[in-house]
């Protein structure tokens, strides 16, 4: 019964708050690797060890408050398309979801704290907020991670920091990263120059699933590659330093255009909006760059009578797992494109007729 | 050719597949391949990882050391005691087996840390309480050390002078505890 309250709604309830920069910052994520200090990592351990690890993080999650309310999943009790869709929805990462011994998850109810056990390393501590509110998920990380300790006794060195699998993540084991809509530097073809220098400054930029994905509805991933010799905070304030550069050039490219070719954008955004509410079939390329238009239209404020929330609900949606999940059952591609835009279509008139009735 | 996937656009991307010498002929037609990769190729993708990008970082390193290597004697292999993980498979999986392996692989792995994080090889950040023990004090020690180096710079004698004192009583709390744990 518990995996059905995570995977029946798209959207997380975190995700339905407005934070701050929300008009071009999706959501503010921190990722800590852990490992315990008596156990293989999870490269070479044995399935036992794996089990056990499990179990242990239970028993000592289980008697504080903090914690207690976590619910512990499974990965091998979950059938495969319960799991893409925690995957979809950003709470576990497609490697738990395939590749673990003896995978497992602890999450929130609000679903704005996932533990992953056995992935690459034996904890990850993943906290999400919405907007830009980078400080205050390293907060609530680095309090959840102090509770865990307390418990467990964690692999750590004087030199090398938290000891974590991947020589990448060495040191503070700490990702932290930014999801952004920029379409207005898609747009006047600013990305190109600027991914370059983000990578020159030691940060990373990626699609919206991560490493190896691309751009999706001109949604981007910023992080900090480094992990080793700066202090969390450190790595925290450079990040939102150029962030804060990021959300000032798209805003600027927004006004530039709104200047330059208003009518065009307008064009653009309600010939999106168009196809979004009429279209029979469409592929996932084509509904995340028609949702992404809807959304900057709806930020400079062409369309009113929709919220932002509904798109970040429909990008979610319409991926592969949730629409099988959706169906019944398993969809052939042609299909999932009917069904997609079904999806989008009858949503949309869900939310006119709510507005309409308020 | 059909699709095997829709069984009904012509197929246009051919490739063969080879797993465990198992050989399959693959043929797709455009549009279910990219709902293919789109299912397939996400975060943490087995087939290519940062972890493969790392090995060849790591075996070029080893090729750099060559002439270390060949001071020991041939048939001595780098292993780890508690994991058993041999240097050669921590450069092919670019993933350590346990944390000991960082104490085994020490000295072949300084030169990669440096190259990965920019140059830094000290942690910089959070010490966990358990097992930060006396590390928390040194950590205060020291960036009470460098806020009275600007101190004494910017010409603030009191203030610099409440800082030594503080720094004073932190290195005695050290002695103690070093003393506790010996």
């Amino acid at each position: 019964m518990t995996i059905e309250r995570f995977i029946s709604q798209a959207v997380s309830s975190w995700m339905s708050a407005e934070g701050p920069n929300s008009d071009i910052v999706l959501s503010s994520r921190i990722r800590l690797a852990r490992n315990l200090h008596d156990y293989k990592f999870p490269t070479v351990f044995t399935v036992e060890e794996a089990k056990d690890i499990v179990t242990n993080m239970a028993e000592s999650l289980k008697y504080d408050e903090r914690v207690s309310s976590l619910e512990l999943l499974i990965m091998e009790e979950l059938r495969p398309l319960d799991k893409r869709v925690l995957v979809e929805k950003h709470l576990i990462s497609p490697m738990l979801a395939e590749n673990s011994n003896y995978g497992a998850v602890f999450l929130s109810k609000d679903e704005d704290i996932s533990v992953m056990v056995n992935e690459e390393d034996h904890i990850r501590i993943q906290c999400l907020t919405p907007g830009l509110q980078l400080k205050e998920a390293l907060e609530k990380a680095s309090g959840l991670d102090d509770t865990i300790e307390s418990h467990i006794r964690y692999a750590f060195d004087e030199q090398n920091g938290y000891l974590t699998s991947c020589p990448t993540n060495v040191g503070t084991g700490m990702r932290a990263s930014v999801m952004m809509h920029l379409p207005a530097l898609i747009i006047t073809q600013q990305m190109n120059r600027i991914i370059p220098a983000i990578n020159q400054l030691g940060l990373v930029v990626r699609g919206i699933y991560g490493e190896g994905s691309e751009a999706l509805g001109n949604i981007f991933q910023i992080s900090n590659q480094i992990t080793l010799g700066k202090s969390e905070e450190d790595i925290v304030n450079d990040l939102l330093g150029i962030v804060y550069q990021i959300i000032a050039q798209e805003r600027s490219a927004r006004e530039a255009l709104v200047k330059t070719s208003n009518i065009q954008l307008e064009d653009k955004v309600y010939r999106s909006f168009g196809v979004l509410t009429n279209s029979r079939i469409i592929e996932s390329k084509e509904a995340a760059q028609c949702l992404s238009d809807v959304r900057l239209g709806i930020d400079l404020g062409y369309i009113s009578n929709i919220s932002k929330t509904i798109l970040n609900e429909l990008m979610i949606l319409t991926q592969p797992g949730f629409l099988q999940r959706y169906a019944g059952g398993p969809l052939r591609p042609n299909e999932r494109d009917v069904r997609r835009a079904t999806l989008i279509r009858e949503r949309i008139k869900m939310e006119n007729q709510n507005k309409e009735e308020n | 050719m059909i699709c095997q996937e829709c069984n009904e656009r012509p197929a246009t991307l051919h490739f063969t597949k080879i797993i465990n010498g198992e050989k399959t002929e693959v043929h797709l037609c455009e549009h279910c391949a990219q709902e293919k990769s789109e299912v397939f190729i996400i975060e943490g993708d087995p087939g290519f990882s940062i972890n493969n990008l790392l090995a060849g970082l790591l075996n070029i390193d080893s090729g750099f050391q060559k002439t270390k290597e060949n001071s020991f004697p041939k048939h001595e292999i780098l292993q780890c005691d508690v994991c058993h993980m041999t240097y050669q498979q921590f450069v092919n999986v670019g993933r350590f087996g346990c944390s000991h392996c960082y104490e085994t692989f020490k000295d072949r792995i300084k030169p990669i840390f440096k190259r990965l994080h920019s140059g830094n090889i000290v942690h910089q950040g959070k010490i966990p309480k358990r097992v930060g023990g006396s590390l928390h004090l040194k950590k205060e020690i020291k960036e009470l050390k460098t806020q009275l180096q600007t101190l004494i710079i910017n010409e603030e004698f009191e203030k610099a002078a409440e800082v030594r004192d503080r720094i004073r009583s932190l290195e005695l709390q050290l002695d103690s505890k070093r003393g506790e744990s010996s």
